[in-house]
């Protein structure tokens, strides 16, 4: 037991050792300036543009489910008006980037983990570096920048069409008065909810990007070890995200108060 | 000029070169050959510095890439070119673009440019009008044709051949040893060719190292190679499974 413990124990930090080592060299690589354009712009298409689905169909029905359900509970206190500024700041701050961030992690990251472990295995990386391109800039760097680019994007889709999703639920079919649940919606909503939301959907990007590309880059050998790498580049990504989750609410908040935000 | 010192290399406890040492000079044609599993592509991997050893070290013009990080090596690696097992093509792009990567990476070619040398390349390899086809659509060999013309496209010092011929017929192998002569007298490299294809090993090289049991077992030329009386050498260049075999023969 203590032999698999600290097995399991030295595991766990060498690879934290060596995720730290990639974002090291990727952010190293990405202050040179040398990322092509053309991947870039690939990647924002496919992680940006092609998730949109996604987030939309996530971002409206979750939109929608808080607005019944806050309606539910306010409305047994006479708060009915309440429901849509609690659904706008929970979108804003909490469930907009958090629930984008998860949503992209299955469908980016996986794929992230499966090309570069895929490339691992045909040693394409190999050849890559024969090539004497470093597999950080080519692989690495382009999907981090648009991951943190194309995150922030797709969490201001979902904080919008949430809230206009919940919008249409509370005022169209649950009878909510427009004019006092839009009032109180823009006086508990402020700017800094957004501002948490975003910064926090740009770290939610980084993890995204880097546990896909890592997991990809130490893909055991065959099929299993693609499969592997692609199954735990999302689980771990999603269990970053809601562990970060937590310290970066306090965090921010905290920050927030301190700067009179 | 390529110097392998005292080279030692284990994967966990599985020990695969213990105290590997050689030496190529510039414009020779060095063939490795060696049983499955002896250890002959990681002893390339070393050459390029795809794998760093345990101990030992490797010179390439006189300087030790042992040691050396990922950055360091991509300045030594622009004087290689590799042919890998599988070719390795990047199945997300066409030829043309594979043939051309390292050229776009460098950005300083105009497009025309870079068509002209790509299709000289093609050319060499006997590959011409394949530009706009994916390695999907490609047969093995057309492959590693493929993978050649990437390595030699910038005129590397150097290519490196991990079993160019395995999987291939007789046919195609022929003439993939035709395309390894034809790379190295016209282009002058120096060329490593592992192999455990004998008599690929007999026409491409001028020099032959044997790796047996984790060392160079053998260190001649391909005329003493095939000549020698060894059991180890000739129950290896006669595909022999049985050892006892080999020595009814001998005496």
């Amino acid at each position: 037991m203590n032999f698999f413990g600290s097995k399991w124990i030295a595991d766990w930090l060498g690879g934290l050792g060596q995720i730290t080592s990639l974002t090291r060299d990727a952010i190293a690589s990405c202050l040179t300036f040398k990322v092509a354009w053309r991947d870039l712009l690939y990647q924002i298409y496919f992680i940006g543009i092609k998730s949109q689905s996604v987030v939309l169909v996530t971002g409206a029905f979750t939109g929608m489910v808080l607005a019944a359900q806050t309606y539910y509970q306010f409305h047994k206190i006479k708060m009915d008006t309440g429901t849509l500024a609690v659904v706008s700041v929970s979108m804003c701050s909490e469930l907009g980037p958090v629930l984008t961030a998860l949503m992209v992690a299955g469908r980016v990251g996986a794929a992230i983990a499966a090309e570069i472990g895929t490339m691992r295995v045909t040693e394409q990386i190999d050849a890559l570096r024969t090539l004497a391109t470093h597999p950080v800039d080519y692989l690495v760097v382009p999907r981090l920048i648009a991951a943190n680019i194309a995150l922030p994007l797709l969490t201001i889709e979902a904080m919008f069409i949430g809230i206009a999703a919940s919008y249409f639920v509370g005022v169209g079919l649950l009878g909510i008065e427009p004019t006092y649940a839009w009032w109180n919606m823009l006086k508990y909503s402020h700017v800094a909810d957004v501002e948490i939301g975003l910064v926090k959907s740009v770290v939610y990007g980084g993890i995204i990007a880097l546990i896909g590309c890592y997991k990809g880059l130490t893909c055991k050998v065959g099929a299993e070890g693609v499969g592997r790498a692609t199954t735990e580049a999302v689980v771990y990504a999603s269990i970053t995200i809601l562990i970060s989750n937590f310290f970066l609410t306090v965090t921010l908040e905290h920050l927030c108060v301190l700067l009179d935000l | 000029m390529i110097e392998v010192r005292d080279l030692k290399k284990s994967f966990g406890p599985q020990s695969i070169l213990d105290g590997v040492s050689f030496q190529i000079e510039h414009g020779e044609s060095v063939v490795i050959i060696g049983r499955s599993g002896g250890g002959k592509s990681v002893l390339l991997k070393h050459i390029i510095g795809l794998l760093q050893p345990d101990s030992g070290s490797v010179l390439i013009d006189d300087e030790n890439i042992v040691g050396m990080n990922e950055r360091q090596l991509l300045r030594v690696r622009q004087k290689f070119g590799m042919v890998f097992q599988g070719a390795a093509l990047f199945d997300s792009m066409t030829v043309a673009e594979n043939v051309a990567f390292a050229f776009r990476r460098q950005k300083n070619m105009t497009e025309g440019e870079i068509a002209k040398r790509v299709a000289f390349a093609l050319e060499m390899v006997d590959l011409p009008g394949t530009q706009n086809k994916n390695p999907a659509e490609l047969s093995g060999g057309m492959r590693k044709r493929v993978g050649l013309a990437r390595a030699i496209i910038y005129e590397p010092q150097i290519v490196l051949y991990d079993e160019p011929t395995t999987g291939l017929d007789p046919i195609v192998s022929d003439s993939i040893d035709k395309l390894i002569i034809r790379v190295r007298d016209h282009l002058k490299v120096t060329s490593v060719v592992v192999t455990h294809d004998m008599r690929s090993a007999r026409r491409v090289g001028n020099h032959v190292l044997m790796l047996h049991n984790k060392k160079i077992y053998a260190n001649c030329t391909p005329e003493s190679l095939f000549a020698s009386t060894d059991p180890i050498v000739r129950q290896f260049i006669d595909g022999v499974a049985d050892p006892m075999e080999v020595e009814l023969e001998l005496f």
